[in-house]
């Protein structure tokens, strides 16, 4: 046997495992969720499989036409557009501070804003309903304190987004913190010195400077913070269970009642599989616009 | 420098502004955990424990079975972290070093499809889980923790710099490919794959949906997700779930701040790409 053969032999030996794996847990349910989404699969059909039918894409127009699909896809959407900006902004905010040459005690401070990102979606989400109980919430409590009236956060249907949308930056920010200060230091001290040299502000330095050199770094955050805030589904499960009023539910949580809720797996399917058109869309979007600005 | 030194001032407020704007939420749960029950839902806003208390932890461990959950959570997080450091090394520096035809289409496409979410794949893996006899196991959620496609491209990437020369000299002296990985590649992988250990196991303890939906037997649930029946069960009692919220950050806190400098270092060689 030649050299060849063997490191090929050992190559697919070393990746059996791992493909094995991926194929029967990951890629084998992809296909089954594709191809259940073109079928009836209810109640009836967990208690009598026989019972089953392809419906083809009349599952996606059942789905088209229901109104809490829509009401869904709204808030999630307002999740990822609203949240998910705002989250690399204040990431790149903190990167921003902690990148500057003055500052002392840097280790500290990445420890500490990276914290939350550690900690248990559900814990914090828990931590959270009661920092905006309406009463004895500690969000209330020091609004007062600067003489601002409280708002229900979690209760009023206008605030109720607004409420996870904040938590979801808290518990996320540190995550793209790391990311954009190694971003940062990867852009050549020359070109500031040369910026430096000619006179340039700091504002023009940054527009003209750091931006363009984050510009690899954004693409990646931009598209992996989207994928993650389009799977939205503990904040809006544990804090308001999709409430009030349906403001907060969620694709995945809807998802998640249609399936394993009212065993509608069929539709739940569809569901999924819209989620992955939706994320597939926001994907190509994000390429294009970072293909524009090169 | 007067203007230097007054940036630095007004950096540093903002730098510890923040600071005390995230920490705020974890010291007021602990802060509340060690309340007596009630002591945190009056009207006057309570910060700090009048005569600081255990109870809520006692109660938790003694009534409810938080010892149990805690146990179920170390089993899943410690299984799925061994599992599938092997299973992902052995593919990542597969990938990276050994020839083999199709090998590059096979890592695009491995790429692409981690756009794909979870959640497609979620019901059949349910309903094949349920034909294997695995939901309600601890089997049944370790399964999609075992393989990922993150782990494989994080170690290929680190598997890259290993140099030629290294393997080949060992491939000289007659050694077959699995000692070269295990006596060669191992060693100088051994960054990556503790970062990848640290993030597999937070990633498996955090985890909420999978666990929700394959245990419904409450002796097998895991710490999130009898937290959040706990919390729709005991809404009032501020301080227990501020007791069970601490237990369940504390384990991945401290993974962190044990294995915090090459966690980060993974996460900024995770997000280089080719």
């Amino acid at each position: 046997m030649s050299l060849e053969t063997r490191r090929r032999r050992a190559a697919w030996l070393f990746l059996t495992p791992a493909l094995g794996l991926l194929t029967l847990f990951f890629v084998l349910p992809v296909v089954a969720g594709l191809a259940l989404s073109l079928t009836d699969f209810d109640l009836y059909v967990v208690a009598s499989p026989r019972t089953m039918r392809f419906i083809w894409l009349k599952q996606f127009v059942d789905v088209l036409r229901d109104a809490q699909f829509w009401n869904a896809l709204r808030n999630t959407l307002y999740f990822v557009i609203v949240g998910g900006p705002l989250s690399v902004g204040v990431s790149l905010g903190a990167a921003l501070l902690l990148n500057s040459r003055l500052v002392k005690a840097r280790g500290l401070f990445r420890t500490v804003y990276f914290a939350p990102v550690l900690t248990t979606l559900v814990s914090v989400a828990i931590v959270w309903r009661y920092l905006y109980h309406p009463g004895y919430g500690l969000l209330n409590s020091f609004l007062s304190v600067i003489g601002i009236p409280g708002v229900d956060w979690l209760g009023d249907p206008r605030w109720a987004m607004p409420a996870i949308i904040l938590l979801a930056v808290w518990k996320n920010f540190g995550y793209n913190m790391l990311i954009f200060v190694a971003g940062l230091q990867a852009i050549p001290g020359q070109l500031y010195e040369a910026a430096a040299i000619d006179g340039a502000t700091s504002v023009q330095t940054f527009r003209h400077v750091t931006l363009p050199g984050l510009a690899p770094t954004f693409f990646f955050v931009g598209v992996t913070t989207m994928i993650g805030f389009f799977q939205v589904f503990a904040e809006p499960y544990v804090m308001t269970q999709g409430g009030p009023v349906g403001s907060t539910r969620t694709l995945v949580l809807h998802m998640y009642e249609e399936g394993f809720r009212w065993w509608r797996m069929g539709e739940a399917s569809a569901l999924a599989v819209l989620l992955l058109l939706i994320t597939l869309l926001g994907a190509l979007v994000q390429i294009r616009l970072a293909g524009g600005r090169r | 420098m007067r203007g230097g030194r007054w940036r630095g001032v007004i950096l540093h407020a903002g730098l510890i502004g923040g600071a005390v704007l995230t920490l705020a939420p974890l010291i007021w749960m602990t802060a509340v955990s060690l309340m007596h029950p009630g002591e945190a839902n009056t009207a006057k806003l309570n910060l700090w424990p009048e005569a600081p208390t255990l109870e809520n932890y006692r109660h938790l461990f003694t009534r409810l079975n938080m010892a149990r959950h805690f146990l179920n959570s170390a089993v899943v997080s410690c299984a799925a972290t061994l599992l599938s450091v092997l299973v992902n090394s052995l593919a990542g520096y597969a990938l990276a070093k050994l020839h083999f035809p199709g090998r590059d289409i096979l890592f695009r496409r491995m790429t692409a499809a981690m756009v794909i979410p979870a959640q497609v794949g979620m019901l059949p893996l349910f309903l094949l889980l349920r034909q294997l006899g695995l939901v309600n196991t601890i089997g049944g959620v370790l399964v999609p923790y075992l393989a990922s496609i993150f782990g494989i491209v994080l170690i290929r990437q680190y598997a890259l710099s290993i140099p030629d020369d290294l393997l080949d000299a060992a491939r000289m002296d007659g050694a077959g490919e699995f000692h070269i990985f295990r006596l060669v590649a191992l060693p100088i992988m051994k960054p990556i794959l503790v970062t990848m250990a640290a993030f597999t196991f937070l990633s498996a303890w955090n985890d909420f949906m999978w666990p929700l939906i394959v245990l419904s037997d409450e002796k097998l649930q895991t710490l999130p997700v009898a937290l959040a029946k706990l919390a729709g069960e005991h809404v009032q009692d501020t301080e227990l779930m501020m007791a069970g919220s601490v237990i369940t950050i504390l384990p991945p806190l401290i993974v962190f701040l044990l294995f915090q400098k090459v966690y980060v270092e993974g996460i900024v060689a995770g997000s280089v790409k080719e």
